[in-house]
């Protein structure tokens, strides 16, 4: 159990900077994941509250300790990695037992042949198979402790570096990657193990990953990293519905959010292809702006509706995906307006795919995001919704008035809103 | 070795080419490989060949005009005989077998945890220490001998074994061949390693060392040959014959009243080649795993 504070995190290899001032709180029992594409620092983050790097400035505090002083050992850490690093020489049994027989065995307790001579050691080892034991038997590898790594699967590999790390009982787990090198099918099944696990355990667990489905479905917090800062840490609905920033738009959400130049008008609000939304830009008139629409937030209708209080955008459809439960739209946008859009939509919406005069786009202004030219997000959009529709309902605040265009009945749960039945891509 | 034949299935419909004209194509190239394989091989094995025949000749034979590849008289047991009884001969190899099990451990002790510090620690000056490897790599053993053998006679260790064996025990060799096999051990294994409480020299000898028998087997082949051959150094420190190395006490034979029976000569170098041809026979699997190895990387 422990509560791991990052203060000012820096790290440069060789004069170029990786990390630059970070700054973490994960709280006792929390599940907090890094996410950020490759080569944004996560790794490296990870490895130095493990100890296995060596920060350039800044504090590492475990339960409000620093811990900078410690080697890897000393931090009551355990660490799950990447290519589940087993020792390939060993049995299941001693790549599990090894950090035990390492804190509790002495020097001439562990040399071969002088070690048969420790009573002690007999009695130690005993203590320490039946902890093995007990961890195997939580992790169903119990009937492989005499088979060596390479006679593993990928997933009972995995079981294996997890049980190495839970054997010590570790004030908090990091794990670095842990699923990537695991088929489609076998990676979901231990997402749900490992968020089933944290429950149980009721660990610290700090996870790295690129993928930003394995960081919205077993987190309770998402730190979103690039270029060796965090652009937001929130509750993983946070991240999905209010993106402070351009890039965490971008990456979190498949598919990704259509992207739309926009600029500040001379009223002072968003200007989409020369029409005027009602969002208020807060910006000096004529600067650029980008509007971002989640591909579910459009609704599609026969072109020449009009809906009160959406916005239109005129598009002809180009392709279409059918996914089973949702069809993806590939969707051209037309006079006034130009680029592709992506649209989801439920599988049912069969009869608008083959209209060839055209589509209508609606969506709420309120369900935009608004980015200026530095990427940072215009606050004004939530503001204005929240003004339009006093709701404690997750759509409501989400989409303002009307309800979640992705939802044929109303109140039922859906991923952007991070409900338990989320959809997964 | 794998050469590089046509393949064994002619494309159907290919470029007109009979079944025949394509089996007689085959049959060319292999006899031309084979033929370049077996000239090489023969070339090599020649002077062993020789050796072996003119050890089992009677002296009248070995210096006949007449060529044969077959003695007309055996004289296998004479010349062996003689060889054994008169030389120490066992003696030789058995100072051979210390020599190079001596210089071997403390090179492999010496060379892994230097290896490993050169590829997987990150300390300051660790670039300029493999430069300064690879240029010992450059240094042949004539350059320290003066100064060495000086030395040795000053503390007053010449005639010993420590005097043959100590100039051979940090291998900068060993050290390059080591560092590259090491730098492919993977980083997460070593730093799950750290994480579990092993030191810097446990994780050397107990996690990455069960993985680098092949280069260890590629090694010892290496070294074990070169000292076993070595006659320069031994020469020049070692006057007692009990001490001699194989070579060293070929030498000596050579010198004294057998000069010229060349039939016990042959049989004595037989008999202190075996233990190295053997021994190579065993490790040869390794020890090509071991050169194609480093060579890939």
């Amino acid at each position: 159990m422990a509560r791991v504070e990052l203060k000012s995190i820096s790290k440069s290899f060789g004069g170029v900077p990786v990390l630059s001032g970070i700054e973490l709180d994960v709280a006792d029992g929390e599940f907090l994941t890094l996410v950020g594409a490759s080569g944004c620092g996560k790794s490296t983050l990870i490895r130095i509250i493990a100890g296995l790097e060596p920060q350039s400035s800044g504090s590492v505090l475990i339960n409000g300790a620093p811990v900078d002083h410690l080697r890897p050992h000393e931090r009551q850490v355990a660490m799950v990695f990447q290519s589940y690093a087993l020792y390939p020489h060993m049995r299941v049994f001693a790549n599990i037992g090894l950090p035990l027989m390492m804190s509790r065995l002495n020097l001439f307790e562990r040399l071969p042949i002088i070690r048969m001579l420790s009573a002690r050691r007999r009695r130690v080892m005993a203590e320490i198979e039946s902890e093995v034991r007990a961890v195997t038997k939580q992790l169903q590898i119990d009937a492989l402790l005499e088979r060596r790594p390479s006679q593993l699967s990928g997933g009972q590999r995995q079981r294996v570096a997890l049980g190495r790390a839970m054997v010590r009982h570790p004030a908090a787990f990091l794990m670095d990657e842990p699923l990537s090198n695991l088929d489609a099918k076998l990676r979901v099944h231990m997402r749900t193990e490992l968020a089933e696990l944290h429950d149980r355990l009721g660990t610290t667990f700090i996870y790295v990953t690129h993928d930003q489905v394995e960081a919205m479905t077993m987190s309770d917090r998402v730190a979103m990293m690039d270029n060796g800062t965090i652009l937001q840490i929130g509750r993983p609905g946070d991240l999905y519905m209010r993106p402070a920033n351009l890039k965490v738009a971008q990456f979190i959400g498949t598919p990704a959010i259509n992207l739309l130049p926009a600029k500040v008008s001379s009223a002072g609000s968003v200007e989409l292809f020369g029409a005027e939304l009602p969002i208020r830009a807060r910006r000096p008139a004529g600067s650029a702006m980008t509007l971002g629409i989640r591909p579910e937030a459009i609704t599609l209708a026969p072109l020449g509706t009009s809906r009160p209080g959406m916005h239109l955008l005129p598009g002809r459809l180009r392709r279409s995906e059918n996914l089973g439960p949702e069809h993806m739209l590939h969707i051209d946008l037309t006079s006034p307006a130009s680029g592709t859009i992506i649209c989801s939509v439920a599988g049912d919406h069969e009869p608008l795919t083959s209209d060839s005069r055209g589509l209508a786009l609606l969506f709420m202004p309120s369900a935009c995001h608004v980015f200026d030219v530095e990427g940072h997000r215009i606050d004004d959009v939530e503001a204005a919704s929240a003004a339009a529709a006093p709701s404690s309902d997750p759509h409501a605040r989400a989409f303002g008035a009307t309800l979640c265009p992705l939802l044929p009945k109303a109140g039922e749960p859906c991923a952007p809103c991070g409900g338990p039945a989320a959809r997964t891509s | 070795m794998d050469t590089h034949l046509p393949s064994p299935h002619p494309s159907p419909g290919g470029r007109g080419r009979s079944p025949v004209g394509t089996l007689a194509r085959r049959a060319a190239t292999l006899f031309v490989v084979h033929g370049i394989l077996i000239a090489g091989a023969v070339f090599i094995l020649l002077p062993f060949v020789w050796m072996l025949i003119t050890s089992i000749k009677s002296p009248a034979e070995i210096f006949a005009v007449d060529f044969s590849l077959w003695p007309k008289h055996f004289n296998a047991v004479e010349n062996y005989g003689f060889a054994l009884q008169k030389v120490p001969l066992l003696r030789f190899a058995a100072n051979g077998v210390i020599v190079c099990a001596g210089i071997l451990l403390i090179q492999l002790l010496v060379a892994i945890p230097c290896a490993y510090a050169l590829a997987k620690l990150r300390f300051p000056g660790r670039t300029a220490l493999f430069a300064l490897v690879l240029m010992g790599l450059c240094i042949p053993i004539q350059v320290p001998a003066l100064p060495l053998y000086m030395g040795l006679a000053q503390v007053g260790l010449l005639n010993t074994y420590f005097a043959i064996m100590m100039p051979f025990f940090s291998s900068v060799f060993a050290i390059f061949l080591f560092r590259q096999f090491f730098r492919s051990y993977p980083d997460e294994i070593i730093h799950a390693a750290r994480l579990d409480g092993m030191s810097e020299f446990e994780i050397v000898w107990l996690i990455v060392v069960p993985s680098a028998w092949p280069a260890i087997a590629a090694f010892s082949v290496f070294s074990i040959v070169a000292h076993w051959n070595d006659l320069y150094w031994p020469l020049i420190v070692i006057s007692d014959t009990h001490l001699a190395t194989p070579p060293l006490g070929m030498m000596f034979f050579a010198d004294a009243e057998t000069g010229s029976n060349y039939g016990a000569l042959t049989a004595a170098a037989t008999v202190l080649t075996a233990p190295l041809v053997v021994a190579f026979l065993i490790a040869r699997r390794r020890f090509i795993e071991g050169i194609t190895m480093t060579g890939i990387k």
